[in-house]
């Protein structure tokens, strides 16, 4: 479920980002305020434990198949949620850094859907439904429903910001239709999981579960309020990404003050759009792209070209060959650099 | 157990930064910065682009060209994401169906140039990330991140997190080891529980530890960060460069160029 860079749009991912970004200030800004020493390794050794974790395989009962622990809901029961949003957060930037899981333009969506969720929304429902000494039962049935309602949403977003940034055809109804059973299964077995664990750990070492949160109102009032404020800011940047598909352009449009990116009056652009009109041989390349959607200023005319059956061949032509004569240039420029760069 | 080669691979990444090359002694802010904009500009286009995307390949190249990297380690790397992103990209030739590009006498769906896009920018981003850290390090990851506004804590929880990975990592293999060779078999949820439960109990105790002794070395609850370095004229140099670049070939279309140029010069 980690949310990939090739199906985001800088405009979501960036939105993501921002939102995330508020997030771990506050976490941050919380966390120094309690200045908790003892907290600093425990949960950066936490951290390390959750990957190792997520290194062991469990099987899941009646499929033959095996999964690993997501771990969010975990943390925050071990840690509180401020910690333990911190703690998701980083273990995400290791995955998105050395192993390219995800990846770094989708670092804020994944952390906000299996950092954020789990510890703002998922965990004080589990405060709730546990109580403060649960026995077996009510502890699977807490961390069960937690699990599920964390990782429902979790999917949700994931929908949300694959269908928002429009690179995936999926439509949103199909893709929701098939994320959402797939984590509902996933969410049980975290659930199941989790709750084996915290059985585990009560009933050897009872002393290092907290006992219950003392701030549980805030905790509810905090995660209410970063919700409302993550689903504006995703709200503010799904329009930008259907009004503006094209984030960067918008954003040039913006800082260069033109907006018709198509004829600027600089002399650079006109110069160039000149040398482009004349080494074209076979000019008006591109494929076509969805007018509704993209009606960017030189999509326009691309799509219109492609009604005449002649250009066609002679354009793709164009790119075929401009693009394995860009791969060879690069390849030419990294063997140059190699030999450049050899001891001598 | 395919994360215990994520385990070995993730050492031979971290040792990577421990060379020496023009790039390696480049401020970290610097890299960062080129990388995301780099991400940024690749990741913009509209999901039918192909052809512009390539000259972007330029960047990871020259990047692992210049720093003497080991080529086939981080293509094999690279190649490591393609299997998850043919996986979220093959509904697009399902539901795009449209003809979008006849060569040669096929055709070709506007799923189908998605597909192929999605491919494309998976590698560019895996490629751009794996080359940041290899030249780089993560410590001074963590540093230019925390210089560029990332909070301490954030910081500090990401260095712990590095230095403990590898140690909990392999007691984790032990454990996995050592339950394999009295029988193994499927592992249940239950046995699971206990069995990183257990792990659970021994990080914690690993943690109080931990903390104890660096209390002993005077611990205030932040690490030093060392000399703050400047940027200097080669790391604006750097930035300038490569950003001019990724901005030119995101709004210019230079394969549309090369292209016609070659045409021009067969006729």
């Amino acid at each position: 479920m980690h949310m990939a860079d090739a199906l985001l749009s800088p405009a979501v991912g960036g939105t993501m980002w921002a939102a995330t970004a508020v997030a771990v200030a506050h976490c941050s800004r919380r966390l120094r305020i309690e200045a908790d020493d003892r907290r600093v390794p425990l949960m950066g050794v936490l951290g390390a434990f959750l990957f190792t974790a997520q290194m062991i395989n469990f099987s899941i009962p009646g499929t033959g198949s095996s999964g690993h622990l997501g771990g969010g809901l975990l943390l925050a029961i071990l840690l509180g949620p401020h910690a333990a949003f911190l703690v998701v957060a980083s273990v995400l930037i290791v995955q998105a850094l050395f192993f390219a899981d995800g990846g770094l333009l989708a670092l804020g969506c994944n952390i906000f859907n299996l950092g954020f969720l789990p510890a703002f929304l998922g965990y004080p429902l589990y405060r709730r439904l546990a109580g403060r000494e649960p026995g077996t039962a009510r502890a699977t049935t807490a961390a069960i429903t937690a699990a599920v309602v964390s990782l429902q949403l979790g999917a949700v977003a994931v929908v949300l910001q694959t269908v928002a940034s429009g690179i995936s055809a999926l439509p949103l109804g199909t893709f929701a239709l098939f994320m959402l059973p797939v984590h509902l299964a996933i969410g049980i077995v975290e659930g199941l999981v989790t709750a084996a664990v915290v059985v585990f750990v009560r009933a050897t070492r009872p002393d290092i579960l907290p006992a219950a949160t003392p701030s549980n109102r805030s905790v509810t009032g905090v995660a209410v309020s970063f919700a409302a404020v993550a689903l504006a800011l995703g709200g503010i940047g799904a329009w930008f990404a259907s009004a503006n598909p094209d984030g960067l352009e918008w954003s040039i449009a913006r800082i260069t003050g033109a907006d018709d990116l198509d004829s600027p009056p600089t002399t650079l652009h006109a110069r160039s759009a000149e040398l482009q009109r004349r080494v074209a041989v076979l000019p008006d390349y591109g494929f076509r792209r969805d007018e509704g959607r993209d009606a960017s200023p030189e999509g326009a005319p691309a799509a219109s070209n492609l009604h005449r059956p002649g250009d066609r061949l002679g354009t793709s032509l164009a790119g075929v060959l401009g693009g394995a004569g860009a791969l060879f240039l690069a390849l030419l420029v990294g063997f140059v650099l190699r030999r450049k760069a050899q001891p001598t | 157990m395919t994360r215990v080669a994520g385990l070995l691979d993730f050492r031979r990444l971290d040792l990577l930064a421990t060379g020496d090359s023009s790039l390696h002694r480049l401020d970290p802010r610097a890299k960062v910065i080129v990388t995301l904009v780099f991400i940024i500009c690749a990741m913009s286009f509209d999901r039918y682009a192909v052809a512009p995307l390539i000259p972007f390949f330029v960047f990871p190249i020259a990047v692992i060209a210049t720093a003497r990297l080991p080529i086939a380690f981080l293509s094999r790397k690279v190649a490591l994401v393609l299997p998850v992103a043919l996986l979220i990209a093959l509904p697009n030739p399902w539901f795009d169906r449209e003809v979008l590009l006849q060569l040669a006498g096929l055709e070709f769906s506007g799923g189908w140039i998605s597909l192929l896009s999605i491919m494309l920018r998976s590698l560019l981003a895996a490629a751009a990330a794996i080359a940041l850290v290899a030249v780089t390090g993560f410590p001074a990851i963590c540093a230019a991140l925390g210089r560029m506004g990332m909070p301490r804590p954030l910081a500090v929880q990401l260095l712990f997190l590095y230095r403990y990975m590898t140690v909990l990592g392999e007691e984790a293999v032990r454990m996995t080891v050592a339950r394999e060779q009295r029988g193994g078999g499927p592992l249940s949820i239950r046995l699971y529980g206990a069995l990183v439960g257990r792990l659970l109990l021994r990080t914690w105790d690993r943690a109080e530890r931990i903390y104890l002794a660096m209390c002993a070395r005077g611990f205030t609850g932040d690490f030093g960060s060392g000399q703050p370095s400047r940027l200097g004229r080669p790391d604006i140099a750097y930035v300038a460069g490569w950003c001019g670049l990724f901005l030119l070939l995101r709004t210019q279309d230079v394969t549309q160029w090369l292209g016609a140029a070659v045409l021009g010069a067969l006729r």
